[in-house]
């Protein structure tokens, strides 16, 4: 939905990224808008954990163009995308935790080292303990990522992602191998901080559930659950929108209820419950 | 045949461009002190105790075959000698090297390697850090700086090993010893001694950070990098080493 003071958060444009002789990314052209939600749904090796890293810059795109807030990353150098990674949160698949640093120190990283980032320790203390609240893993500050749980990781990759305040977040596969109580607890973190915070919320997933609960609820903060919200995929004025990925390419772009209504058999095969 | 060459030429090429940063690294912009202590430690504090049993051994060694070919000529007196010389030209910056690439060539490869497998290198650049710059610039400075203080330290104790075997073996005074060894040594042999672990230096670090940062494939290819780190770096000291020592024995 292009409302009036909505612009966009990320752009592509015909954007091809090849390895080798592996096409990953295929012509694919998408919009973004800021405060919107977005799924990105598709089978394995479809080309979706590709999106989100050349969204980062973490990979550079063979022919197209990329646009994060506007502005051109397609050829920026390392030190300018660096600040406006600054600005993206990124949770990884596993949570992509260092193993050799503890919790705190893991959350406090964007904090310490991310450029233009000057804190105080008490500072980043109070933050990164907030953080971690955030997540209700405030007592794991000590410990080292291997010695939590697959759920509690993920966790603790939230935490660090959303530490900083990013006005964009990137979550890939956030509920990928877990138990769907477990899963549950991870959705609604997300859905926590996109309506606490309003940030532009992109979620890679393979699991339908994931997509309804990002469009039909919302977080209520009176009691810390998830709610039905009002509207037809409306959350506080922002719509979701469901892309799907075929090999590399756009099957699908667009609303739920017209998610449910493609006939395309492979588009189907996501929009079933 | 084309395929067949693109991916040493390709791996070679990433060897190039990673250490021509890595390098740049150096005088830049942030310097992360904490991780080149880090590394200090691990290497350096790390590696002492078999540093210091394999140069103990290798003077020792050496003393005890030399004798054999000086006794021909009747000059067992210069097994100090050429005990120094042979050790503090050759075989400690050599040996030293060698034992560390298979220390610490090999672990960076699997440590970095597994950063690689579990997107942490990833999680390092969408955080704000440059990944050379954190992981790669550290190692090969801490490297710089600690191998040519372990081949002092192997050196030092290769002469210890030596004149055991030259006072209860060979029944040499300590003075006769440790004079010959120590005229025996000239500033170019020291000089030449010192320049070598740190060129080494250059190869351990960034043929183990290299490898740990080409590692594709899961934990298998850790274990494949972690090898190759360490075959490929051994190899090159012999190769580094025949070049250093053409350059400063001018035949």
């Amino acid at each position: 939905m292009a409302g009036p003071a909505s612009s966009t958060a990320l752009r592509f444009d015909h954007v091809t990224v090849r390895f080798d002789e592996v096409t990953a990314l295929d012509d694919v052209s998408l919009e973004i808008f800021e405060g919107e939600s977005c799924v990105i749904l598709g089978a394995a090796a479809s080309g979706k954990t590709v999106l989100l890293k050349t969204a980062l810059g973490l990979i550079r795109p063979d022919a197209g163009r990329v646009y994060v807030f506007g502005r051109e990353i397609t050829r920026l150098p390392e030190d300018e995308l660096q600040r406006i990674r600054a600005r993206i949160g990124m949770v990884f698949q596993e949570g992509g935790l260092f193993d050799s640093l503890t919790v705190e120190e893991n959350v406090a990283y964007p904090l310490r080292y991310q450029p233009g980032a000057r804190y105080a320790p008490e500072e980043v203390r109070r933050r990164v303990e907030e953080a971690l609240r955030f997540v209700e893993l405030e007592h794991t500050l000590e410990k080292f990522p291997s010695e939590l749980s697959g759920g509690m990781r993920r966790r603790v990759g939230i935490a660090r992602a959303v530490v900083t305040e990013p006005d964009l977040l990137l979550y890939d596969s956030p509920t990928a191998g877990l138990d769907p109580i477990t899963a549950y607890t991870i959705m609604a973190l997300i859905l926590k901080e996109r309506d606490t915070r309003r940030a532009t919320t992109v979620v890679v997933t393979q699991r339908y559930q994931d997509g309804v609960w990002l469009s039909d609820f919302r977080y209520n903060p009176s009691n810390g659950r998830l709610e039905l919200a009002a509207g037809d995929g409306e959350v506080g004025g922002a719509a979701t929108r469901f892309v799907v990925f075929r090999e590399g390419r756009l099957a699908f772009q667009g609303s739920r209820a017209e998610l449910e209504g493609c006939a395309d058999p492979y588009v189907a095969k996501f929009a079933r419950r | 045949m084309l395929d067949l060459l693109k991916p040493p030429v390709l791996s070679v090429q990433e060897f190039f461009v990673l250490s021509g940063r890595a390098i740049r690294n150096v005088a830049r912009r942030p310097h992360y002190v904490d991780d080149i202590i880090l590394q200090m430690d691990t290497i350096g504090v790390g590696s002492l105790p078999i540093v210091v049993l394999t140069g103990f051994f290798s003077g020792a060694v050496m003393a005890l075959q030399l004798t054999k070919a000086l006794m021909t000529y009747g000059a067992v007196g210069k097994t100090g000698e050429l005990v120094a010389i042979t050790l503090v030209r050759e075989m400690g910056p050599v040996l030293t090297a060698l034992m560390v690439a298979g220390r610490n060539s090999s672990g960076m490869a699997s440590e970095i390697g597994s950063m690689k497998v579990t997107e942490q290198i990833d999680a390092m650049r969408a955080l704000g850090t440059d990944p050379t710059q954190k992981l790669v610039t550290p190692r090969l400075i801490a490297t710089a700086i600690v191998l040519p203080l372990l081949t002092i330290i192997a050196d030092f104790l290769g002469l210890v090993g030596g004149f055991m075997i030259a006072y209860f073996l060979l029944k040499m005074t300590p003075a006769q010893y440790w004079n010959s060894a120590w005229q025996a040594l000239e500033y170019s042999d020291l000089f030449q001694g010192l320049i070598k672990p740190f060129a080494f230096a250059f190869v351990i670090a960034l043929v183990g950070c290299h490898y740990g940062m080409q590692t594709t494939g899961g934990t298998q290819g850790v274990g494949r990098s972690t090898t190759r780190a360490m075959v490929v770096a051994s190899v090159w000291i012999f190769v580094l080493d025949f070049f250093i020592t053409r350059f400063f024995v001018g035949v």
